[in-house]
């Protein structure tokens, strides 16, 4: 068995129009630059895909990584909990001119919906936005004399994941805080696609260390000197 | 004397209420500086978010690693004895009662408990991030703020205005004037400026105080 694929075109081949993708990263630490820029090439190339929902904590930075998608017009949708950075001008001009879509999601509730579609729960009860805006139309329920709100799991078509190590069986490691949302992630899309910074046989990966199991992976390709999004940012870089 | 405490003064005495070996979620902006000012002899174990337990200080300039921040987005560094974590584990720590404190920023803390801090209203972009969550689970949820708006309107009040955070959920409010503990449903004065009365804190307060017998002087040191 190898999940290895030979180049970033080959990884994001299957993309289609109208898609749900979850792109791992909490801001810049664990974005999948490359693969995000990898889609976006197919698009101008091609005009696919386009119409994705995409779901990540965030909706971008600058002109670069999911900024970039959205700027180039491939998203129809967002679904995170904070759309705000330090330069969220591709999010904000679309969502202020009605061009973009946008499902606001508490941060733990994102994580824990996202988990559930993993784990084929399909619904789950939490404190969090009892009483608020965000609750308005949700199913409450009192559990030993506490509200909670009902919420849905989610699951994508395909997910982009940025790991440190990769077998080619597709087990996988994270680099510090760069772990995040990919290990829920991985789980939770149909199709799993890993940017690794170095790919390994297996084995060599110990058993005791591996995050992800390769069960919820479905390529890997190597990307050994992968973008850091902070780093590109303090260069002023523009993915265009 | 100050006719206020500064922001670095609030979060001095809120440190002061964290004891050594305390599990601690501290909100972004404001908040993080309560990390600053542990008593000596205690170490709390802070958490972020975005899956780290028992972070440091910031780096130097230029020592940054972009996939060590915390939920801030801020570069971090970490203590002996730290540990990284997914998302999901991140928020079960926080809603399943593990935290002992979690401190966070606000517009207006109400009365029954309710807080709103994340949204001013319909205008611009919507985002939440984690403070719904953070609301939620932590033993004391604590809140950092200055006793009134910058119209000098006040932010503690009877019941909250501005879009809900979470409901029924703070317990402890170190404001700028004041030390307020929210206790059925009602504001418990603790601890005031010396040289404030009582009748000059209720006027600038949105509900009526409680008065225990015993109110203590708010004091801190010249921090920053």
């Amino acid at each position: 068995m190898d999940k290895t694929v030979p180049d970033l075109a080959a990884a994001v081949a299957g993309i289609e129009d109208g898609m749900v993708l979850m792109v791992g990263g909490f801001g810049g630490s664990g974005a999948p630059i490359e693969l995000i820029h990898a889609l976006i090439d197919r698009f101008k190339a091609t005009g696919s895909p386009k119409n994705l929902t995409v779901v990540n904590n965030n909706a971008g930075n600058g002109r670069i990584g999911i900024a970039a998608m959205i700027d180039a017009g491939m998203v129809a949708k967002m679904v995170c909990s904070f759309p705000r950075s330090a330069d969220p001008r591709a999010f904000t001009e679309k969502y202020l001119a009605g061009e973009i879509g946008l499902e606001l999601v508490p941060q733990g509730t994102l994580a824990e919906r996202i988990r559930a579609g993993g784990a084929g729960i399909p619904a789950f009860y939490t404190p969090a936005s009892f009483g608020t805006d965000v609750a308005k139309g949700k199913p409450v329920a009192e559990f030993d004399g506490k509200s909670y709100v009902q919420e849905r799991w989610l699951k994508a078509d395909a997910a982009l994941i940025k790991a440190e190590l990769a077998d080619t069986m597709g087990n996988l490691t994270y680099r510090k805080a760069a772990r995040n949302f990919s290990p829920l992630m991985a789980a939770a899309a149909k199709l799993t696609i890993v940017q690794a910074t170095k790919i390994v046989a297996p084995g060599e990966i110990d058993p005791e260390q591996v995050v992800t199991p390769g069960i919820f992976v479905n390529r890997v390709v190597e990307v050994a000197n992968a973008s850091q999004e902070e780093a590109l940012m303090r260069d002023g870089v523009a993915y265009a | 004397m100050s006719t206020k405490l500064s922001n670095a003064q609030i979060a001095w005495r809120a440190a002061q209420d964290i004891a050594d070996g305390a599990y601690v979620n501290l909100g972004i902006g404001f908040p993080e500086m309560v990390a600053k000012f542990q008593p000596p002899g205690r170490q709390a174990i802070f958490h972020t978010e975005n899956g780290v337990l028992n972070f440091g200080e910031a780096p130097p300039s230029g020592e940054e690693d972009w996939d060590l921040i915390n939920a801030g987005k801020k570069a971090i560094t970490l203590k002996p004895g730290a540990a990284f974590f997914h998302h999901a584990d991140s928020f079960g720590m926080v809603r399943g009662g593990h935290l002992d404190v979690a401190i966070l920023g606000t517009y207006e803390v109400a009365e029954n408990g309710d807080l709103a801090n994340w949204s001013t209203g319909p205008k611009g972009v919507p985002a939440v991030g984690g403070a719904m969550d953070l609301v939620h689970g932590a033993k004391r949820v604590a809140v950092v703020t200055d006793h009134v708006t910058k119209d000098g309107k006040p932010k503690l009040v009877k019941r909250c205005t501005l879009p809900l955070t979470g409901v029924g959920c703070v317990t402890r409010v170190y404001s700028s004037l004041a030390v307020i503990d929210i206790e059925d449903g009602r504001f418990v004065l603790r601890e005031k400026l010396a040289s404030m009365r009582v009748e000059e804190l209720q006027a600038v307060t949105g509900a009526e105080l409680v008065l225990p017998d015993v109110i203590g002087d708010l004091v801190a040191p010249e921090v920053s």
